[in-house]
């Protein structure tokens, strides 16, 4: 071989193989040594330790048992957790449409060739960098209950009949309430992954349409949302997986209440291991929240690879 | 005039055609301007109370467009005050060394593992590549609670390490880096290799000048999730030594009474100078989103 001819130091190509794979291994150690202790293995031991009554802080008279289904069982008849859960579907249903259709709507708002265009993109994408904690506290002052800014618009606007609300102290509203800031915070995100969707559709395809006599509506249905679908399932998904991850916020604004109305599954896991110290417990609750963000992502693969196999 | 105007007609000279393109044009830049009110206010709403010296005032005003205008006694008292409160450049330094750390960490770790995934051979490759797929599907929140047993028994709580360590590796950006790096033509390699380089030096000489691009869309990726990280950092952080500047202002936001003039002078510290990071990156930050959203 012509390598061999001019390789000028005596070692083999045997030997060279082995030191190109341990070149290898150095290149993928440092990656994997760190996925493998701080992501594998506390995922094993989180199965691990939901099977135990584990507590944060062990104490020498109580020592840790393995306690089977134990915690699974008081789990799914914990009204608490049940209705974090709920919680947790409500924002889902609520925020997932709504968010997805407010992100396509912007992004075809801003899909248009016009002067500052890129000023109103930036802008609408700005609440996404600011810090989630941040737009909590301006969004509670906002929300404040009889003066607030949010009470006193709907009151003008409505001619005096809506409000004043108490929207986080309300059982009802407090929901709501942070469901309107998150989309708000979050729908920047989605509207620029719907817009490389939209310029990545070919203009042929409209201009053909066009010709056929095809109208705005009617190349919007027929054209635009097929060609989008990857990336709406993208989109759904991704929004709904955030959707069960719901904490930072409801930290910040309510810290669950009024009355669980706002806890969601990872409020009550940070109660759960970091309040009551019941880790294991706590590790119960992160596996089954780990199961749902495994089915929905699941759901999300089959969805494209059916595309695929159309193709 | 023509008295039946057709399409035909419609010369771009004629009165109303030009009458009409002027009012659709207005009617959209009139959309645009709307919603970007409905993005900004809050934001206006944080920087005009920050400047607003009298608390008072700020209370009165909140319930109407004045708390969207400056006017009265404006300075910048609030922002001396948080300085006398608390040891804002210490939490400021905090959350910038953390994350910086942490994404240039990534940046190398992730790359450096992506490279010998996409262009070496040696066994074992395919399952590892398949492992860190599988990965991506772990979410952070669901090892909170081993990861902080783990750390609290080798000691780490309260440190900057255990803010940063854990999350250096990212299965995420590595898949991102995998499949950029896939698509560099491999004849590049081969001819380097012809020359003599080794794989060290062509990582370093021909992948990285190559890969810029994806480089920025990880960073900037994973600066979002990282600047804004709150669950753990309020899990591992006790006193103000190693604070990031989201648990920070949660703690001082939680502290009663509330003196709104110094929430918003706080909020506005952190938010300007992500603003300005974004403002100066807008381009690549549009960039690496949209990017992250062409998958499968």
């Amino acid at each position: 071989m012509s390598q061999n001819e001019q390789d000028k130091n005596p070692i083999s190509i045997n030997e060279m193989e082995k030191r190109e794979i341990r070149i290898a291994w150095g290149f993928a150690f440092p990656a994997i040594l760190l996925l493998a202790v701080f992501l594998l293995i506390p995922f094993i031991v989180a199965f691990g330790i939901s099977f135990t009554n584990q507590r944060l802080i062990t104490n020498p008279n109580l020592p840790t048992q393995f306690i089977g289904l134990r915690n699974y069982i008081r789990l799914i008849n914990d009204f608490d957790f049940l209705q974090a859960l709920k919680n947790n579907f409500y924002f889902a249903v609520v925020v997932v449409p709504l968010q997805t259709f407010f992100a396509l709507l912007l992004a075809i708002l801003v899909n248009q060739k016009l002067r500052f265009i890129n000023l109103f993109r930036t802008i609408y994408f700005s609440p996404v960098v600011t810090t989630m904690v941040v737009v909590a506290i301006i969004w509670y002052f906002l929300y404040n209950p009889g003066e607030g800014f949010i009470n006193q618009v709907l009151h003008v606007i409505s001619f005096g009949k809506l409000g004043p609300y108490r929207w986080l102290n309300d059982t009802r509203l407090a929901m709501p309430a942070i469901i309107i800031l998150s989309i708000w915070q979050g729908v920047g995100f989605q509207m620029i992954i719907y817009l490389a969707g939209l310029q990545s559709i070919p203009e042929e395809l409209y201009e053909a349409s066009h010709v056929d006599g095809a109208n705005l509506w009617q190349q919007f249905f027929y054209i635009t949302i097929p060609q989008l679908r990857n990336t709406t399932i993208f989109v759904v998904i991704s929004t709904t997986i955030l959707a069960f991850k719901l904490f930072t916020q409801v930290w910040v604004m309510t810290r669950g209440g009024p009355q669980g109305a706002t806890r969601t599954a990872i409020v009550y896991l940070y109660e759960q291991g970091f309040q009551t110290l019941r880790v294991g417990y706590a590790s119960t609750i992160a596996v089954l929240f780990f199961l749902i963000v495994l089915c929905v992502s699941l759901i999300q693969r089959v969805y494209l690879k059916e595309e695929r196999a159309v193709k | 005039m023509n008295v039946a105007i057709t399409k035909e007609h419609q010369t771009p000279y004629s009165l109303n055609y030009r009458f009409k393109k002027l009012l659709n044009l207005s009617g959209r830049y009139l959309v645009l301007i709307l919603v970007a009110f409905f993005f900004l206010f809050p934001i206006i709403f944080m920087f005009v109370n920050s400047i607003k010296n009298n608390e008072t005032q700020i209370i009165r005003d909140m319930s109407n467009i004045r708390a969207f205008i400056p006017y009265g006694e404006l300075g910048i008292k609030n922002y001396i005050d948080v300085f006398k409160q608390m040891p804002f450049g210490r939490f400021m330094f905090n959350s910038v060394f953390i994350v910086s750390s942490t994404v240039l960490g990534g940046l190398l770790v992730n790359s450096m593992l992506a490279y010998s995934l996409a262009r070496l051979r040696f066994r074992g490759r395919q399952l590892i590549l398949s492992l860190v797929i599988a990965l991506i599907i772990i979410p952070t929140e669901s090892v909170v609670i081993p990861l902080l047993l783990m750390v609290n028994r080798i000691g780490w709580l309260d440190s900057y390490q255990v803010q940063i360590v854990p999350f250096i590796a990212d299965a995420f950006s590595i898949f991102l880096f995998y499949q950029f790096f896939i698509g560099i033509p491999k004849s590049l390699d081969e001819s380097a290799r012809i020359d003599g380089a080794n794989p060290f030096q062509i990582y370093w000489k021909i992948i990285i000048p190559l890969s810029k691009p994806v480089f920025a869309t990880v960073a900037i990726l994973q600066y979002l999730v990282r600047w804004g990280d709150f669950l753990w950092p309020l899990m591992v952080t006790r006193g103000y030594e190693y604070r990031p500047l989201p648990v920070a202002i949660q703690q001082f936001f939680s502290q009663d009474p509330k003196v709104w003039g110094d929430i918003f002078a706080f909020a506005s510290m952190i938010t300007i100078p992500s603003l300005i990071v974004f403002l100066l990156f807008q381009k690549w930050f549009m960039q690496s989103v949209a990017s992250s959203g062409i998958k499968g």
